[in-house]
């Protein structure tokens, strides 16, 4: 397989772009954009939007840096770029 | 013991913790000084992170605004924690990996250019005082509450202790001391969070709480929230917007791109071993840090139900003990609202600070809370009808995590527990700050630009008189702040982002944007914004100079509030740059093959000086 500079940048970038499709889908789509609409499921007591606003975009931030995280980890070994 | 005592015990005991391990970690070296030896622990640095990041907006001011806010107040939520993605994954590895522990550093040598270096510093220095500005007035609240001193006094002594270990410390002391901060802090947080939620609604965890039904009821939590207050002519509170859906989104955008353009976070990331270590630190700085902000909104919809039960027993009965009795009377029959004589006693202390005011409009001796510039005309009716005169009650946003546990009749210990972690998170962001603004002038100002052979003492020295100045000159603005403590620093992470994030973003992903380009974005992006602010706000913060009305009155720029503004000017300051790298020769051979290496995390040491 390619293991240039090049191929390497381009698998770390299409990473962030998967990363922060869902970023934005949690908090501006589901948190502000698709709030009103989803306000009309409940989650418990919360309403969908609200909960998503307030509180789950929050848990899939700190769950999206975790496997951000481990993924560039295996993505450096694999392109044999990683220290030590 | 009563209350007075009880407080001055807790804080004290905190306070000589922080600095009895400032003390003992002592810094030697300039470097020490600066990033700790480059090497401490992610999970240690993450806690740490967390303790810088969760100022006084953070822990005084934010559940405050939520409150009064109602589902807009979700803006700082996601925003302040969706930009750890950003720094974790666009900036934190890569600047590490660079190994220079100053942002203005990086600056100059990506864009080979002194000038660029003097610029970010610049964009630095505004957007760290006017956040330190937002620090004092938290602390200023904290302060005159609980030692029961007035404002004034209250942002000197804080201003002493700020300075005594920042300067004394350094940055390993701060490490270590941050450390105990966060711990002190959170407990704080979350211990009365823990008691109201049991209260009202039976389960100890307020992210599940406020998701739950009230206690003896079937009637969730949230919707007997909603009804009190759209039936006193407030805002629903589980859909109320913060003017437009175009301001929330704009507004969320500016402190995400502001978090990851704070250089004082930046700054944490040098210390770290391993380019590695800087992915997963950001990854725990934010674990710590949601412990916080998922706590937030159960406190902040508990408060304020609390707040509306203790004005008015149509709502609920708070007893001695904390528990309620959830009602369903008239929220209109007069026997319901409180009796001034009879108010509890937290009142009477708030009313001391000038911080809470009443104001019997119609003469009857009780307090009528609602809002009284409504459009709702059945809520005015009903008002008038009960011989209401107009919303009787101020309560500042800023006093509501303070009070929070006094209103909610919770022991004395928790509420001195609460003083000190609000002198905690106000003090320690403060700390950070003045590091960042010293090191930008005495290390990237004088030793890179203007003194070369400055003498590494001379260096140290120039920063700790750098800190103290830069202290004063807050602490004078502090006096009379620009806003809520919460709304300054939304500000100062407006000029954060709009200059510094895009001019490192594109460092590190474009391997053409030269300094031209840099240079002219990041000057736009912070002139864009801080002229929206100042229009808003005065030149400089300073009252009697706003000139909003020459543009065609507040929020002229489609509704966008200033505090939002900062992500209007990194949309500037990315077209700029852009537009002047196409007209100029695109960045050296040698950079290009600079922002490469720093793509690729191999091979990098310690944080390195020159």
């Amino acid at each position: 397989m390619d293991r240039s500079a090049q191929a390497y940048w381009s698998t770390v970038i299409k990473l962030l772009t998967k990363v922060l499709v869902v970023w934005f889908i949690v908090s501006y789509g589901c948190g502000i954009l698709l709030a009103p609409a989803l306000n009309n499921i409940h989650l418990g007591g919360y309403p969908l939007g609200f909960w998503f606003a307030q509180q789950g975009s929050i848990y899939v931030f700190v769950f999206l840096i975790f496997y951000y995280a481990r993924k560039m980890g295996q993505i450096d070994e694999e392109f044999d770029v990683h220290e030590d | 013991m009563d209350l007075q005592t009880i407080t001055y015990i807790v804080v004290g005991l905190s306070f000589s913790l922080y600095l009895g391990i400032a003390y003992w970690a002592r810094a030697g070296s300039t470097k020490e000084f600066y990033v700790a030896g480059g090497g401490v622990h992610p999970i240690v640095n993450g806690m740490a992170t967390g303790a810088d990041w969760m100022s006084a907006a953070s822990f005084i001011s934010m559940a405050g605004l939520i409150a009064n806010m109602g589902y807009g107040g979700g803006l700082f939520l996601m925003g302040w924690t969706g930009g750890y993605v950003l720094l974790a994954m666009l900036l934190a590895p890569y600047l590490r990996k660079f190994g220079k522990f100053t942002v203005p550093a990086f600056i100059g040598d990506r864009y080979y250019s002194k000038k660029a270096s003097a610029v970010a510093v610049i964009c630095l220095l505004a957007a760290s005082i006017t956040y330190i500005i937002g620090q004092m007035t938290g602390v200023g609240v904290a302060f005159s509450r609980f030692l029961g001193v007035s404002n004034e006094t209250g942002i000197f002594i804080g201003m002493g202790i700020v300075f005594m270990y920042a300067v004394f410390g350094g940055m390993k002391g701060i490490t270590y001391t941050q450390v105990a901060q966060y711990c002190v802090l959170i407990l704080a947080y979350t211990v009365p969070a823990i008691f109201i939620s049991l209260n009202l609604t039976g389960n100890p965890l307020p992210q599940l709480g406020l998701g739950s039904d009230l206690v003896g009821t079937d009637m969730t939590l949230l919707s007997k929230l909603d009804q009190v207050v759209t039936d006193l002519g407030f805002g629903k509170y589980t859909t109320a917007l913060p003017g437009s859906t175009l301001n929330m989104f704009v507004y969320t955008v500016s402190l995400m791109i502001g978090t990851a353009g704070l250089p004082h976070v930046i700054v944490r990331f040098f210390t770290v071993p391993k380019v590695k270590d800087a992915r997963s630190s950001a990854g725990w700085a934010l674990v710590f840090i949601a412990i916080l902000y998922t706590t937030a909104p159960g406190l902040a919809a508990m408060a304020k139900l609390n707040l509306h039960g203790t004005i008015n027993k149509a709502v609920m009965d708070v007893h001695n003990d904390g528990s309620v009795t959830i009602n369903n009377g008239d929220l209109f029959d007069n026997n319901n609202s409180l009796k001034h004589s009879e108010r509890p006693a937290w009142m009477k202390r708030w009313e001391a600070t000038g911080l809470l005011k009443f104001d019997d409009k119609n003469g009857d001796g009780r307090i009528q809370y609602y809002n009284d510039k409504t459009k709702d005309a059945t809520v005015l009716a009903k008002a008038e009808a009960a011989g209401w005169k107009g919303n009787e009650l101020n309560v500042n946003r800023d006093i509501i995590v303070l009070a929070n546990p006094e209103i909610a009749m919770l022991p004395n210990w928790v509420i001195a527990l609460v003083a000190a972690g609000g002198l905690a998170a106000a003090l320690s962001t403060a700390a950070g700050l003045l590091l960042a603004i010293s090191s930008a002038i005495s290390h990237d100002l004088l030793k890179q630009i203007w003194m070369p052979d400055l003498s590494e003492k001379a260096e140290l020295r120039a920063g700790k008189i750098s800190m103290a100045v830069s202290l004063l000159i807050a602490a004078y603005l502090g006096l009379n702040p620009p806003g809520f403590a919460a709304g300054t620093v939304a500000i100062a992470f407006g000029l954060a982002g709009s200059s510094l994030f895009p001019a490192l973003m594109m460092g590190i992903f474009s391997k053409t944007m030269n300094r031209e380009g840099a240079i002219a974005g990041m000057l736009t992006g912070l002139g864009v914004t801080m002229f929206y602010v100042f229009a808003h706000k005065g030149l400089f913060f300073i009252k009697g100079t706003e000139y909003v009305d020459f543009f065609g009155g507040a929020n002229f720029f489609f509704g966008i509030s200033p505090n939002a503004f900062g992500a209007i000017g990194a949309c500037a300051n990315f077209a700029v740059a852009i537009i002047v790298l196409k007209m100029t020769a695109p960045a050296p051979q040698h950079i290009q093959e600079l922002v490469e290496s720093v793509r690729i995390p191999r091979g990098a040491g310690g944080a390195v000086d020159h």
